[in-house]
């Protein structure tokens, strides 16, 4: 290896490795923390002094997943022996499940709102991004940051006239109305990360392709997206992690049908007490995903988050 | 399709021609693909603003949709810059921007520094260290409030364990004086990352033989660090700083659910009030107005704040 005074000396490296190692453990314990609360149970997760080891338990996801209801010991005694698993945890509490509890139903809202509003987010943002690298579009400009500006509106500023708009329009807590929402809140970033992806396919190969008598539409899709496909991925993790995410607008314009699960999450605690293994369960099953999608496709992902500093 | 008579006639002209009858002409295009995106964010994003515009010279209640709605001119305006718990909450609001800038720049930069040193496995750590940015703000909040619970909260546990106090001697979120940091050390703990990220990437930037020339002329390794890389960092610096000024002058998910906005109206933020008078207290024209004035108030800052950057960047 050829000698270079810009590369760090092995003492320096160590040194930096040591303190990044420090500080990644530490981001780590709080997630690693409710993962672990998952599984303990009621009186395990509030015990004084916090347990590291403990015996695993369900209880929080059966809970989670369940309503239940107290009996007294009689009632209990009457009844035949539990069928499975689930109805034995609950029974050694004195209760008996009384059905589905909301969560199950949310979590689908969330992955329906989700896909919903990416797919439309990453369709007409692709297209306007098309339209922006490579068309004379006037004021193209003014509209990119007048794309960009609507970003900066706080939400609830804007969630005053929409909570208006959406109930006079049928839209309160549907899905539809929180697909379009969301979908014109993603756009301005799915439009500029998706223009700079197009701006570097060269536009040697659709000319090419309008030459051999290719259509623009045909050029476009035949051509432009096959090339773009990697750049359209990474923006629509990004679009599905901020629907996925959202909270404000959630809490403000839905309430039942279509609740996502982050406004219901904190709802879960207060249900019979502090039942902070139920809670954990559901965050980890809500968070699960992301993390996995942020490990699995890190390179994508920060190379976007970087995006808009690096370009200009 | 063969009665289509552009389809017919396409199909007998030469290709450059049948080019144009036959596709639609770019500009048809240009403005087919461009029209959904902008009537999409007129309909929800600029129609809403002008409406809040209309509504913050009303008397209008939301919850009262069949009252007259009565032109009030600029009193609306007028009460909320007399208003003690608006001045409050802007208060609360400018200590939380503040540090969490100022933890977030530091940290941030420090851990780019630390990784660019290019050790092995830097990517992988560099992954785990931006996990918590990717989690939804409302669900983090809701599990740091029992991390913060006296005596049980591994917060206040590993604090205790640390300083030798007594865990449940002290409430991170049901304190006065504790409560504006607790939100604080959390939107540290999650955005950070996002800084750290940005830095990165700014560092990543700089050229090798800039280093190479200055170790020729026998700069220092401090003095190559503070002409040559914070300088050339400071635009990636100030553009991260830009993006967390105006999210956290927004933010609203993770501090309602920590604190919701208590105790009292310690760690009442600008949103969190309004959302309060909007969507509790109904005072629709009142909060109209009042999200008009944080809408401004952001525009205004960022937009003196990017021509700062633009002039830093020419330098």
């Amino acid at each position: 290896m050829s000698y270079s005074i810009t590369e760090p000396s092995i003492r320096q490296k160590r040194v930096a490795a040591f303190l990044v190692i420090a500080y990644a453990i530490i981001t780590l314990i709080p997630l690693f923390w409710v993962f672990i609360t998952g599984f303990k149970t009621p009186p395990d997760s509030i015990s004084y002094p916090p347990k590291i080891l403990f015996e695993p338990s369900l209880e929080g996801y059966v809970n989670l997943f369940t309503t239940r209801t107290r009996v007294t010991p009689e009632t209990l005694e009457s009844l035949p022996p539990p069928a499975n698993f689930a109805e034995e945890i609950v029974r050694n509490r004195n209760m008996v499940i009384a059905g589905k509890s909301k969560y199950g139903e949310r979590f689908m809202n969330s992955v329906i709102i989700g896909f919903g509003s990416t797919f439309l987010s990453i369709f007409l943002g692709t297209l306007a991004a098309y339209a922006f690298s490579r068309f004379k579009v006037p004021l193209k400009d003014d509209l990119l940051f007048f794309i960009l500006s609507t970003r900066m509106m706080p939400p609830i500023a804007v969630a005053i006239p929409i909570f208006l708009m959406y109930r006079n329009l049928g839209l309160s807590d549907t899905h539809l109305g929180m697909i379009l929402l969301y979908t014109a809140v993603n756009i301005s970033l799915a439009v500029w990360l998706l223009k700079g992806f197009i701006d570097e396919i060269p536009t040697e190969y659709e000319e090419a392709a309008l030459i051999d008598g290719y259509t623009r539409f045909q050029a476009f899709y035949k051509v432009v997206l096959p090339q773009a496909a990697t750049g359209i991925a990474s923006t629509a993790i990004f679009c599905l992690i901020f629907a996925w995410n959202e909270y404000a607008f959630a809490v403000l314009l839905t309430s039942g049908t279509a609740q996502t699960a982050p406004p219901f999450i904190p709802t879960i605690i207060g249900v019979g007490g502090l039942d902070w293994p139920a809670m954990a369960a559901g965050a980890t099953i809500f968070l699960l995903p992301v993390l996995v999608f942020t490990i699995l496709l890190r390179k994508h992902l920060l190379r976007g988050i970087t995006f808009g500093a690096v370009r200009k | 399709m063969s009665f289509n008579p552009v389809e017919q006639a396409a199909k007998q002209t030469p290709p450059a021609i049948a080019r144009r009858v036959r596709g639609l002409s770019d500009k048809a295009i240009a403005w087919l693909f461009v029209g959904p995106t902008i009537f999409l964010l007129l309909a929800i994003n600029i129609f809403p603003l002008i409406w809040t515009i209309y509504l913050s010279f009303t008397n209008f209640k939301a919850n009262r949709p069949n009252r007259e709605i009565k032109y009030v001119g600029l009193r609306n305006y007028e009460r909320i810059l007399n208003d003690a718990d608006v001045w409050l909450s802007m208060q609360a609001t400018a200590h939380f921007l503040i540090w969490t800038i100022v933890l977030q720049v530091i940290i941030g930069f420090a851990l780019a520094w630390l990784i660019n040193r290019k050790f092995k496995g830097n990517d992988m750590w560099t992954t785990i260290i931006v996990l918590p940015m990717m989690l939804s703000p409302a669900v983090v909040g809701n599990f740091w409030t029992f991390f913060y619970q006296p005596q049980i909260g591994i917060f206040n546990y590993v604090i205790g364990f640390l300083t030798g106090k007594d865990p449940s001697s002290f409430e991170m979120l049901g304190s006065v004086d504790l409560a504006p940091w607790s939100i604080v050390i959390v939107d540290t703990w999650m955005w950070t990352p996002f800084v750290m990220l940005i830095c990165l990437a700014g560092l990543r930037s700089i050229p090798d033989y800039i280093y190479e020339a200055a170790e020729v002329d026998r700069a220092s390794r401090w003095r190559q660090f503070w002409t040559i890389t914070v300088p050339m960092v400071l635009p990636f610096l100030m553009l991260a700083v830009l993006f967390r000024g105006i999210e956290n002058f927004k933010m609203f998910d993770l501090v309602v659910q920590l604190t919701g906005g208590g105790p009292g109206s310690t760690t009442e933020l600008a949103s969190i009030n309004l959302k309060r008078e909007a969507f509790e207290k109904w005072r629709t024209g009142y909060s109209s107005a009042f999200a008009i004035i944080l809408f401004v108030t952001v525009f205004g800052l960022a937009s003196i704040y990017v021509k700062a950057l633009n002039k830093v960047k020419e330098r």
